[in-house]
Formats: structure tokens, C-alpha cells, sequence
């Protein structure tokens, strides 16, 4: 039961990490039609400001100070995901090759970047020792690290969530999700909803990338190559355009992978791809998608 | 005094010419209604209006030039388009259908107003627009047209794929609609258009073939020629 639990709870957690890239993602492509390659390097941008933040700001590691620096990896993740929206992808609305090259353009340019100046070894990401403790959860014990994704993955559920239900801009992307033209025909800029999205998107990704720090015990622009993958399943799973259908799919495959591993190591990835493939047969919009006509 | 005037408006869509300098005038209070057999680029003049389509040419909102205008700013000027598929927002509430269509804060007097045009949705405001029937899909979207100070109303085959008993409501709301707004409807339904429209402008193959007063539809030969049916008109 306690090994159940273990697993069940640490796949959740990391579930919730696939969230935070995830988000964003689908929000882009819901709303602009916009693949955007470049959601790795918000999360990259996230994790090296955060390791600045942690080490040169706040030189103590504790628990505000994470959070802080978690806050200040996600506004410069969001800054330069809206710098890149204006100067680039304005350009580049419904010309999805062009999209294509640039996004995975301005990857490997922020990848080389971050690469040359700081290299490509894992840098450690002051961690506070809580974070290094177990919870005693009925029986199992959950590293405590797991239950800062898991509530950082919900907070950012329930603010987007609330954005979306209770504020204007929250209404034009959901109708823009819908059906761009008409927002734009009501009156709507519907552009300026676009930026605002793409600021949200990277802000999580942002987050995503100093919580990944954690779980991988450092800090590199070679990690957020796996988390875009796994990004990109989870929009597919869920459904283009689902904020819920993402956390959903997140959850899913954190879990499911989490049990794979531990029945056999290295498994869950194969597991995934399956789990992909038979989505994408029986229900190729998603599980929370809108049927394609 | 003419509300809105179209000349030598163009458009071509990849190598297809949709329409042909298309010049056409629609008067300040008055229905104009755009006719002609399916397929002869009615809708595709209201979205050239809307600059969903790039045209070339002139089109001119009480003297504004709006060719060059993106789509938002041309219905922020007043130009409100009720499209030929509703397109009213499937997932959101007929209520929030409302609030977003309206470009300020909704005055309880422009909702009674389109409510009293429309009662049958005042009681469905918290529901699901996508499981509104067509009818009350229709009356969504030109709810939506209603709820700002438009210069022009574009409305677009209000009662294709309609049900008669439908048609009936909807045609009785549009000409109450028309009592107060300027409008070019395009429309398949003759008598709606006899009762409604104070002229007529005919359009083949993306060209104006007419342009003149509704009573040219009672010709009956002529009706038959221009748009390929009787001018019996359906129930309205």
C-alpha cells in the first residue's frame, strides 16, 4: 500500500512538472495556431534567472527565497516569451512553417547561448533542506520536493482557471480558442490576447524550469529538450487548446511512467509512446480536444 | 445619404477571382439586401466589407475608407456582421456570448431591448449556447450585433437551414431589427426581403447585375432569370 501510494503520489508530482511546461503550450496553440519550439528555452530562460536569483540575490536557501526566485525565473521566462511574440511570431500568424523554423531557431539560439555561457554540466540549484526531507504519508514517505510541484502545478490550475472564468481577457481567449475570426469581428484586438497568453505560457514555463532544477538536481539547457517532449504528449493527450485536458494528461502520464519505472527501469518512456500512438488512434483530438471536422 | 459605399471592390483567393469590381451603394436607414443564386459572392462581399477577405478597390463607411482596416477596428467603427454560420461561441453561455460582443459595459437597457426582440433567450442566459437549437443560434448572433451602436448591420442568410415556424420569428425579428438599423442582408427568402429591404442590389459570378427598388421582384420573369426561382417567395 505504501509503495502505491510512493508512486502514485512522486507521479503526480512529476505529472505536475509536465503541467507547467504544458500549459503554455496548448494556451499558444489553442488560441494562435502558433507550434511554438521555443517553450523549451522559456523553461531554460526560467531555471538559469532563478539559479542568478538564488545564488547572487538571495543567498540563503530557504523556502520564501525559492519561492521568490521561482517568481522572478517565471517573470523573466514571461518577458521573453512576450519579447519573442512581438518581435517574431507577429510576423508569423498563420504561416506555420515559417513558425516551425523560427521557434526551433531562437531554441538553439538561447540553448547555445545559455550553453557557452554557463556550459552544458549541471549547475546545483540552492535547494532549501525541507525539500530534502521526507513526509510520512500514510505508511509511504513523499519526498517533500514532490508536494511543492504538485502545489505550485494547482495553484497555477486554479489562477489560470480563474483567469479564463472570471476576467474579460480570460473570455476573449476562450472565444479566440474558438473561433479567432469572430472575436476579431466583435470588435475584439484579438492579438492582445494573444501576447497575453504567451506571457502566461512562458511564466509557467518559467516556473516549470526552476521546479525541474530541483527534480534534476540541477541546473543545464540540456533538460528542458525531455520536458518540451513530454510538453508536447501531454498537449496531444489532453486535447490542442485544453487547459484541463492537460493537467489531466499530465497527471496520466506522470503516474503511469512513475509505475512503469518502477516495474521496470527505463519502461515508462515506451509506456508513454504507447499510451501516445493509442490516443491518437482511438481519439486523435484528445482527451479533452475538440473533434476536428 | 449613402451609410456605406463599395466600389471596385476585387478580391481573389489563391487564383480564384471571387469578386469583380463590385460597386454598389447601401443608404443611412434602409435594408439593403444582396441577392443572387448561391454561390455568386453575396457572403464573400460581407467579408470583404469585414476585411476577413483582402479586397482591392474602395469601400467607404460614411466617407472612411476601410480598405487596409483590420477586421477589429472596422467593427470597433461600427460595422457589426452577423455571419451566415452563426458562428456564435459554442462552449461559452449565451450570457457570456452577450458580454463579449458588447464593446462596453452592458447597459440593462440594451439587454431588455434585444430581450424583448428576443425573449426566448432572456430565460437562457446561463445555458451552453452550442446547445441552443439553430433558431435560438440566430437569435444569439444577431442579439450579439444588437448590443452596440452600429453604423451598419451586415447580416448574412439569417434564415438558411431554418425550420418555418423559425423563420417566421427570426424574419419577425429582423424587421424590427430594420425599423432602427441600417442593414444589407443577404437573403434567399423573397418575401422577407419584399417586406423588409427598401432595395435590392442582384450579383452573378462575382459581378452587380442590378441594383435598383424591391419592386423589380415582383417581375416575376425577371426574378426567374436573375436569381433561378419563383417570386412566390417563401413563408416568412
Amino acid at each position: 500500500m505504501s509503495t502505491f501510494l510512493l508512486m502514485t503520489i512522486t507521479g503526480i508530482g512529476l505529472g505536475a512538472l509536465y503541467f507547467l511546461v504544458a500549459s503554455g503550450l496548448t494556451l499558444i496553440y489553442g488560441l494562435m495556431g502558433v507550434l511554438n519550439f521555443a517553450h523549451g528555452a522559456f523553461l531554460s530562460i526560467g531555471a538559469f534567472v532563478g539559479l542568478w536569483f538564488a545564488t547572487s540575490i538571495m543567498k540563503e536557501a530557504t523556502i520564501p527565497n525559492f519561492i521568490l526566485a521561482m517568481i522572478v525565473g517565471g517573470l523573466a521566462a514571461g518577458f521573453f516569451a512576450l519579447l519573442m511574440e512581438q518581435l517574431l511570431i507577429t510576423r508569423l500568424y498563420d504561416r506555420h512553417i515559417d513558425q516551425v523554423l523560427v521557434t526551433v531557431g531562437v531554441a538553439l539560439v538561447v540553448g547555445a547561448v545559455l550553453g557557452g555561457w554557463f556550459g552544458n554540466d549541471l549547475r546545483l540549484f540552492p535547494t532549501p533542506l525541507w525539500f530534502l526531507t521526507g513526509i510520512n504519508f500514510f505508511g509511504a514517505i513523499i519526498p517533500a520536493d514532490r508536494i511543492i510541484y504538485i502545489a505550485t502545478a494547482v495553484a497555477l490550475l486554479i489562477g489560470n482557471w480563474a483567469l479564463l472564468r472570471f476576467t474579460r481577457i480570460g473570455l476573449i481567449i476562450r472565444a479566440g480558442v474558438e473561433n479567432r475570426n469572430m472575436v476579431n469581428a466583435l470588435g475584439i484586438n484579438v492579438r492582445r490576447a494573444f501576447s497575453t497568453v504567451f506571457f502566461l505560457g512562458g511564466f509557467a514555463a518559467g516556473i516549470g524550469g526552476v521546479l525541474v532544477s530541483v527534480y534534476s538536481s540541477g541546473v543545464s539547457p540540456l533538460i528542458a529538450g525531455t520536458y518540451l517532449i513530454y510538453g508536447f504528449v501531454v498537449v496531444v493527450i489532453g486535447g490542442m487548446g485544453s487547459v484541463t485536458g492537460s493537467f489531466v494528461a499530465a497527471m496520466l502520464i506522470g503516474v503511469i511512467k512513475q509505475f512503469a519505472n518502477y516495474y521496470v527501469t527505463g519502461l515508462g518512456d515506451f509506456v508513454i509512446a504507447l499510451l501516445l500512438a493509442g490516443v491518437l488512434l482511438v481519439r486523435p483530438q484528445g482527451l479533452f480536444g475538440k473533434r476536428i471536422s | 445619404m449613402n451609410a456605406l459605399e463599395l466600389a471596385d471592390v476585387s478580391v481573389r483567393i489563391n487564383q480564384a477571382q471571387i469578386l469583380h469590381g463590385v460597386s454598389f451603394t447601401a443608404p443611412k436607414n434602409q435594408v439593403t439586401a444582396l441577392l443572387g443564386r448561391n454561390g455568386v459572392g453575396k457572403s464573400s462581399t460581407l467579408k470583404a466589407i469585414m476585411s476577413l477577405y483582402s479586397p482591392t478597390g474602395s469601400i467607404k463607411l460614411n466617407g472612411t475608407e476601410l480598405i487596409g482596416t483590420p477586421t477589429h477596428a472596422i467593427a470597433a467603427s461600427g460595422v457589426a456582421y452577423v455571419p451566415e454560420d452563426r458562428e456564435i461561441f459554442a462552449t461559452l453561455s449565451v450570457k457570456e456570448n452577450l458580454s463579449l460582443a458588447s464593446r462596453s459595459k452592458i447597459s440593462s437597457e440594451k439587454m431588455s431591448r434585444v430581450f424583448e426582440i428576443f425573449p426566448d433567450l432572456s430565460t437562457r442566459q446561463e445555458q451552453r449556447a452550442g446547445t441552443l437549437s439553430g433558431g435560438q443560434q440566430q437569435m444569439l448572433s444577431l442579439s450579439r450585433a444588437l448590443l452596440n451602436d452600429n453604423q451598419i448591420l451586415l447580416v448574412d442568410e439569417p434564415t438558411k437551414g431554418l425550420a418555418p415556424k423559425l423563420v417566421t420569428e427570426v424574419a419577425d425579428a429582423l424587421a424590427e431589427v430594420a425599423k432602427r438599423e441600417t442593414m444589407i442582408l443577404v437573403e434567399q427568402n423573397l418575401a422577407l426581403v419584399k417586406r423588409i429591404a427598401q432595395k435590392i442590389v442582384v450579383m452573378d459570378q462575382g459581378k452587380i447585375i442590378f441594383e435598383g427598388a424591391p419592386e423589380k421582384l415582383s417581375d416575376s420573369v425577371w426574378v426567374q432569370s436573375v436569381l433561378g426561382v419563383s417570386n412566390r417567395g417563401k413563408h416568412s
